[in-house]
């Protein structure tokens, strides 16, 4: 299939099919991540079985499933997380922003400034909170000390950690609860300006009110950035998410709007994980 | 039941045993320390630190040993600490994992144990003969150098293995190359682990006499060295060559120097010690 593929390409070049095109690239435009056939290996594991998945602009995606159905593999597929596993292995196309991120050619670390990732353990540096937030710049080579400092406080103010922190920027972030710890690690993520957002299980770690604090803010960070969450928590999920994407065994077996997954799936798999028939 | 008797029984007999081996150690240096002391404090002066060395045990001193060592510790510090750090570095973070870097791995835990007068002849041969460095300080330093650089690659390598992924994965997130996050992350949580390796490897360096003497360290010295290229004298060369003479004068001088060479040693550790767990406070809040 790659082989044809390459064969048709230079067809597609020429002037009189370019005129055919534009709708089709229309529909792709609003889709800001889409995966096309995507399998993915880890040596001989199949983790990932022909994923197809297109996500719009400005939404929230939620990733739900098993324990080891492949949702934490499917989303550090988008930033090329696992790329430092040497059995780690990917075919068929995963787009961002048009962009096919394991074959043409990107800079890995332009593409992580434009795909940023919350871990599920609040992971701040043993540094200070500006600094923390601070840090996605000064690697950017930026040394303009107003912009750095209008972007960390711009960031830590969207987060609605400014109140707590204000104060003391120059404390250890390793000092703050873990809600908070999580809050500046989001807000390390935005000091960046990236467009998609992915979150592993960014909650699970957390009390009830960090975590409603954290599902708030998602909710406000949809109006800039396209939010990708993996949760087991399906009343998180119906909470805050636009479209749901059920996993099961490395297959995407049914995905839509959330309203729609948890009122009416289509799937019965589906259906006996949101009501919590298996896990 | 007749099981668990037996079990605490075998509990006390370790227990004991236990007791025993730390004993025999601990009163063993307890009585080199005494017999040190007694026979070192009485000489043991300001005049004895800053004294040249003499034929007459009364006017006898340390000064240019003491110097010696200073310059041995820092020539020998400044080349091994940063080829030694590279190395571990480059070994645990872009070393490829194969059965070579397993190989390789084994044969510098293995050069680790090597005696040191070993160390002295590759010294003689490829310092001062090959590149002509004579018996200078230089010499000594770079052969000294060799002998620790295995035991930093290691705890090098050791350090930089304990720092989480978690916070690997953090920096990679942002952005960052695999530069940045060795040197902004992972150098940092781990230098605490590295200076300490490093330390205790100098404190070593600075104990031993067999491999400088291989490479042509002076046991006289009339003048304190003032650059790299000269000749000189280490602590425990001056103490090895007052220990074989027969005056009681010069015994008493070498448990002196002893003294001194002891206090410079656990000053080391010390620093060590406060410098890991300043950083280890550092880098947890
Ligand atoms: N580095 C790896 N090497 C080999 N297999 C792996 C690796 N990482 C994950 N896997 C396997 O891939 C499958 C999917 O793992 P993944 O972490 O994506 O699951 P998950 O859906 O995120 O699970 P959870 O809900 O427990 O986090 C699992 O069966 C796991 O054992
Ligand atoms: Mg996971």
């Amino acid at each position: 299939m790659i082989s044809a593929e390459k064969e048709i390409l230079p067809i597609l070049n020429q002037q009189e099919l370019y005129t055919v095109e534009p709708t089709h690239l229309h529909v792709a435009s609003s889709d800001i991540v889409e995966t096309i056939d995507v399998n993915v290996f880890y040596g001989d594991f199949h983790a990932l079985k022909d994923v197809n998945l297109a996500i719009k602009k400005n939404s929230v995606t939620a990733l739900i499933g098993p324990s080891g159905c492949g949702k934490t593999t499917f989303l550090r597929l988008l930033n090329r997380m696992n790329d430092y596993i040497p059995s780690h292995m990917v075919r068929g196309k995963v787009l961002i922003n048009g962009v096919d991120i394991y074959r043409d050619k990107i800079e890995i670390e332009q593409l992580r400034k434009e795909v940023g990732m919350v871990f599920q353990k609040p992971n701040p540096f043993p540094k200070s909170i500006f600094e923390n937030v601070a840090y996605g710049l000064r690697i950017q080579g930026i040394k303009d000390k107003h912009l750095i400092h209008e972007r960390v406080i711009n960031a830590i103010q969207q987060v609605g950690l400014w109140n707590e922190v204000k104060d003391n920027l120059r404390k250890n972030a390793l000092a703050l609860s873990g809600g908070q710890q999580q809050r500046v690690c989001i807000a390390r993520t935005l000091a960046v300006e990236p467009d998609i957002i992915l979150m592993d299980e960014p909650t699970s770690a957390l009390d009830p009110i960090s975590t409603s604090r954290i599902e708030e803010l998602i909710l406000q960070l949809k109006q800039k950035y396209t939010i990708i969450i993996v949760t087991h928590n399906m009343q998180q999920a119906s909470r805050i998410s636009d479209t749901t994407a059920f996993f099961y065994l490395g297959e995407l077996i049914e995905v839509g709007k959330t309203t729609d997954i948890f009122t009416n799936p289509r799937n019965e798999r589906t259906e006996r994980y949101i009501t919590g028939r298996f896990g | 039941m007749n099981n668990q008797v037996k079990n605490r029984i075998k509990d006390k007999l370790f227990s004991i045993w236990g007791w025993i081996s730390v004993s025999i150690g601990i009163v063993a240096l307890a009585v080199f320390i005494i017999d040190i002391l007694f026979d070192g404090l009485p000489v043991l002066s300001f005049r004895f630190l800053t004294s040249l060395p003499s034929r007459i045990p009364e006017k006898a001193g340390i000064f240019t040993a003491m110097m010696g060592t200073v310059w041995i510790f820092i020539l020998t510090a400044v080349i091994a600490f940063p080829l030694g750090v590279a190395s571990g570095v480059y070994l645990e973070e872009y070393g490829i994992k194969n059965r070579l870097s397993k190989l390789l791995e084994i044969n510098i835990a293995n050069l680790a144990g090597v005696p040191s007068i070993i160390y002295g002849l590759l010294g003689l041969e490829i310092f001062v003969r090959i590149f002509r460095l004579g018996n200078s300080i230089l010499a000594g330093s770079l052969t000294l150098a060799l002998l620790i650089l295995p035991i930093i690659i290691v705890s090098t390598r050791e350090a930089i293995k304990a720092v989480p992924q978690s916070l690997r994965d953090a920096s990679y997130a942002l952005g960052a190359t695999k530069w940045q996050t060795i040197w902004y992350q992972v150098l940092p949580a781990s230098f605490g682990g590295i200076l300490t390796g490093v330390i205790l490897a100098l404190s070593r360096a600075i104990g031993e006499a067999a491999p400088l003497i291989v490479v042509g360290a002076l046991a006289y010295v009339p003048f304190a060295p003032t650059s790299p290229m000269d000749n000189f004298s280490v602590l425990p060369i001056q103490i090895f060559n007052w220990i074989s003479r027969p005056q009681k004068g010069f015994i008493q001088n070498a448990a002196a120097a002893i003294i001194v060479l002891l206090i410079i040693t656990f000053l080391l550790n010390g620093i060590a010690m406060y410098m890991r767990n300043r950083w280890q406070r550092k880098m947890k809040i």
